[in-house]
């Protein structure tokens, strides 16, 4: 805190800014979430091209979508038990 | 802390760019997602202001089973058939379409009452649209249920262009959004966006969104159309069955106006700061208003 805002106590928010800020961040959610039919397709898509390139456990994948402050972010969890040398068919 | 209440006038690119014109009329659906913000009386408004300006004009109740723009056209009286007889081929076109009783360029096809949003399906819809714009209508406006389901989907079904309609609010921003985002699934990119409802005083002591903070809120992907302040009149001229738009005193009537000639590919500054509110008569108007005088 600076002196300035310990000197005059600092400043409550405003209610417009309020509005804005709770609106901002519901938006984003809102926007990045994706219907769980989609998901599921999406989820079986992403593994289908893994599995010609590592042999992966598949019951231990996690497929999320993560927010941290105002960035969304797509994030995929795939244990891998070992790799290939060669692409699979 | 901003203390606009309007777009900046700077913001050039982010206004309703004016559509050339076509031989076909233009159909525009006005959508919200939420209810109460202000569709219908939108729709109604517009449409004349159009009808005024030269327009022939046609507008279309698609909110089945909650029929109410009939109220605010004040043409509840006249109804005879309504959407779903002529979807259904009990009525012509032409006998259904209700001619408005102030001015002859502005005709309106009630939704029907007793029926439901299935009644209508996105083919009747499109057919229909066809065979109102074959009748020569170079402004079609449907107004959209409210809500994303079965009946925003039929009604935005033979559109080509949508306006948005929120309030400075947020449940009411947020239904927005994700409405230009059904929208875009439905091929009407860029939708236009009406701020209705606006408090300009609200605004000023930082209490209430302004236009510029629901604009950055839903960002570039909508093109302001206009600003309509809170405006008691409307509650009377809607209770009256008399637009707005058609009271030059009213200051939303104004709003709706300049709408109207933005539409038309007029360039019309957006109302802003003190132009949005309502004057406190003087002394002096108060004396005039006692011996009848007008004066606007």
């Amino acid at each position: 805190m600076s002196f300035f805002e310990r000197l005059f106590g600092k400043q409550e928010k405003t209610a417009k800014t309020v509005a804005k800020d709770r609106l901002r961040m519901v938006l984003i959610q809102d926007r990045a979430s994706i219907p769980a039919p989609l998901m599921e397709q999406m989820r079986r898509e992403i593994l289908a091209v893994v599995r010609r390139y590592a042999d992966i456990d598949e019951r231990e994948l996690d497929l999320s979508v993560e927010r941290e402050g105002e960035a969304v972010a797509l994030t995929a969890n795939i244990p891998i038990r070992r790799v290939r040398t060669e692409i699979a068919a | 802390m901003s203390t606009e209440v309007a777009a900046p006038v700077a913001d050039i690119e982010n206004t309703a760019a004016p559509v050339a014109p076509t031989a076909k009329g233009r159909v525009i659906v006005i959508t919200s997602g939420k209810g109460g913000v202000g569709k219908t009386t939108t729709t109604a408004n517009i449409g004349m202001a159009l009808a005024v300006l030269g327009e022939r004009v046609a507008l279309l109740d698609a909110d089945i089973g909650l029929r109410n723009l009939d109220l605010a056209l004040g043409l509840e009286n006249r109804i005879v058939y309504d959407i779903v007889d002529v979807v259904e081929g009990r009525a012509k076109l032409r006998s259904a379409l209700i001619k408005d009783k102030r001015n002859a360029n502005l005709v309106f096809l009630p939704a029907a009452q007793t029926r439901d949003k299935s009644a209508v399906s996105p083919e009747q819809m499109k057919s229909l649209v066809a065979d109102i714009q074959a009748e020569g209508y170079t402004f079609i406006l449907i107004d959209c249920p409210a809500g994303i389901e079965q009946g925003f989907k039929n009604a935005t079904a033979g559109a080509d262009e949508a306006i948005v309609v929120t309030n400075p609010e947020m449940s009411s921003v947020r239904d927005a959004d994700r409405i230009v985002g059904l929208l875009e699934a439905q091929d009407l990119q860029n939708p236009m966006l009406i701020v209705n409802r606006l408090r300009p005083k609200m605004v000023r002591s930082d209490e209430a969104l302004g236009v510029a903070d629901v604009q950055e809120v839903l960002g570039n992907s909508v093109k302001l159309l206009g600003i309509v302040p809170e405006d008691e009149r409307i509650i009377t001229s809607t209770n009256r069955g008399e637009p707005a738009s058609l009271d030059e005193t009213s200051l939303a009537g104004k709003a709706y106006r300049n709408i109207a000639r933005r539409l038309r590919g007029e360039t019309v500054p957006f109302l802003t700061g003190s132009d949005l509110e309502e004057k406190e008569p003087g002394f002096f108007e108060k004396l005039l208003h006692l011996f009848g005088v007008k004066n606007n």
